[in-house]
């Protein structure tokens, strides 16, 4: 199992609970460069499929490999490659920083020569800088949970696993996570687990929604340029119908309310330039023009909630 | 990786004023009980004892109930000092960092013992220093000493591990160690109704810790005895390694 270039491969994987399947038949091969996000709400399984990626939580049924390796015959070589934040850093509240991520490096497998560079490059990468000296129960919740991801990183694992990784921090730290993650995803495969869609549409390339423990969606986010687009067109002096229809490239136009029209088009790029034009050279006075793609959000709510009333 | 963990829960005991402050009033405690020993050794027990032949000297009138004492009062104090191990662990959420080091389950419960076994030989320093310091003004029964100190260390040992598999049980530091004390007390319930007239049992008396340290205490080395300690810190340490793998397991 496993090929060359997936960092991650998950099949089958499952978790049963006494009562209740926290997680049924999870799939997930992740390669170099991705950054997946997982979406769901508060008790979807979210964090009992990270748990089971990280290894700490071993699944019901299902295999799990990191770059070829099986997590669960060799979990001491698998682990090797592995970061991982849990929902809630697992801090030393009695160490400084640095004593701390000295230790989760060490731990983690760099030699001992090789720590202190990476402490500093861990301190300089989650802006750490000023409270490297100090006490991690004299931090705030902010520099705790970043603490918790420099942890994660500290020995630079091909695989990093974050659940809610923005938790507790503002929008400042939040923008700064956030290009982290991008950053790390550009050596790296990340995921990430959260509730809040824009973070998943800010960071993430690829994501799935969970609800009750299954796969609901799955879909590249912001990669690909879809075949066929649709564009909210708002007009001050509306033609005919059919006069839009007419123009190339135009697929359809569909007649909404006082000169609001939705029409969609072959191709993104070439489509709206002869659109464009076309309103210019008509005089038909343009007040709006956006595209109209189907957002997360939509999916979201039509995933997680329609689907769940009978 | 098991050097590395018993290192750093070793220093971790001395980040917490709790170490400090055992280790300090429990050797005061002793030192003064030293004191009374010796007191009452050179003006009561040394002149009717000059008397007789083969009479015990300063080791069993002076070290011997010291030694005792240090066991009850660090019996006492022990679940103080395991009662964290794992439970903070958990309630932290830190096992999810040790579970997803390259590390196993038997080198986290290794190292974190050994960083206890450490810490103890630490603790006990003073006390076989204060008996030492005996050897300047008498002749010391040497054997009888490494004996009793051999007891007294194996005792605590084997007791820690019964501490650590009970820090497993639960997320609450105090809960675990009111599950310590709990063991305790049926541990000393065991050795009074063992010794009790009437209903006096070699089973009881075994199970015990108390009777297996009196021997040694008192410069008795049997193996059994020696194996008892053994064979309680093993299973101790098999339980918590099936404990913590059963979490990884069952969740």
């Amino acid at each position: 199992m496993g090929n060359a270039d997936s960092l991650l491969q998950a099949e089958g994987l499952s978790r049963d609970y006494e009562h209740y399947n926290a997680v049924q038949d999870y799939q997930l091969t992740l390669k170099r460069g991705e950054i997946l996000g997982l979406l769901g709400p508060n008790g979807a399984g979210k964090s009992t499929t990270l748990r089971m990626l990280s290894g700490t939580l071993a699944p019901s049924r299902g295999a799990i490999s990191i770059k070829g390796i099986d997590l669960l015959q060799q979990p001491r070589r698998a682990k090797q490659s592995l970061g991982y934040l849990p929902d809630q850093p697992p801090l030393y509240f009695d160490l400084t920083v640095e004593e701390y991520l000295g230790y989760c490096g060490r731990l983690r497998g760099i030699r001992k020569a090789d720590v202190e560079p990476a402490i500093q490059r861990v301190i300089k990468t989650c802006s750490l800088e000023e409270v490297q000296k100090r006490l991690i129960s004299h931090l705030s919740l902010g520099y705790q949970q970043r603490v918790g991801i420099a942890q994660a990183i500290i020995h630079e694992p091909d695989l990093v696993i974050l659940d809610e990784p923005t938790k507790g921090l503002d929008p400042i730290q939040i923008n700064a996570i956030r290009d982290l993650i991008r950053n790390l995803a550009e050596q790296h495969a990340v995921i990430l687990s959260t509730h809040i869609l824009s973070e998943v549409e800010a960071v993430c390339n690829r994501v799935q929604i969970i609800n009750q423990g299954q796969i609901v969606h799955e879909s590249q986010l912001g990669i690909q340029e879809p075949d066929k687009v649709f564009f909210q067109l708002h007009l001050a002096r509306p033609p005919e119908t059919a006069q839009i229809e007419a123009l190339q490239g135009v697929e359809s136009v569909i007649a909404q309310d006082k000169g609001r029209y939705l029409i969609s088009v072959e191709n993104a790029q070439a489509g709206l330039q002869i659109v464009t034009s076309a309103i210019i050279q008509n005089n038909w006075g343009l007040l709006g023009l956006c595209p109209q793609h189907e957002s997360l959000e939509q999916t979201f709510m039509q995933k997680v909630f329609q689907e769940d009333r009978p | 990786m098991i050097g590395l963990i018993t290192r750093f829960e070793y220093r971790r005991l001395f980040l917490s004023p709790l170490a400090w402050t055992l280790i300090a009033g429990l050797q005061f405690i002793l030192a003064l009980l030293f004191l009374v020993f010796l007191e009452n050794f050179i003006t009561e027990l040394q002149p009717r004892l000059a008397l007789i032949d083969d009479a015990p000297g300063a080791t069993d009138t002076v070290i011997t109930p010291m030694l005792i004492w240090a066991g009850i009062l660090w019996l006492a104090v022990i679940p103080l000092l395991t009662m964290r191990s794992f439970s903070e662990e958990r309630l932290y959420q830190r096992q999810a960092l040790l579970m997803s080091s390259p590390i196993s389950i038997s080198e986290i419960v290794m190292g974190k013992y050994l960083g206890l076994l450490l810490f103890l030989a630490t603790a006990l320093s003073p006390t076989l220093l204060t008996a030492v310091s005996l050897s300047t003004g008498t002749q010391l029964d040497w054997g009888k000493l490494i004996a009793g100190f051999m007891g007294l260390y194996l005792m605590l040992a084997s007791f820690s591990a019964a501490g650590l598999f009970l820090s497993t049980l639960s997320r609450q530091p105090a809960m675990a160690a009111a599950l310590s004390y709990g063991l305790l007390a049926l541990l000393f319930v065991f050795y009074i109704t063992g010794k009790t007239q009437g209903s006096e049992s070699v089973l009881f008396i075994y199970l015990s810790h108390f009777g297996h340290f009196l021997n040694l205490s008192s410069g008795l080395v049997y193996s059994s005895d020696i194996l008892y300690f053994l064979l309680f810190s093993t299973g101790f340490i098999i339980l918590t390694i099936q404990r913590l793998d059963s979490d990884r397991r069952n969740g």
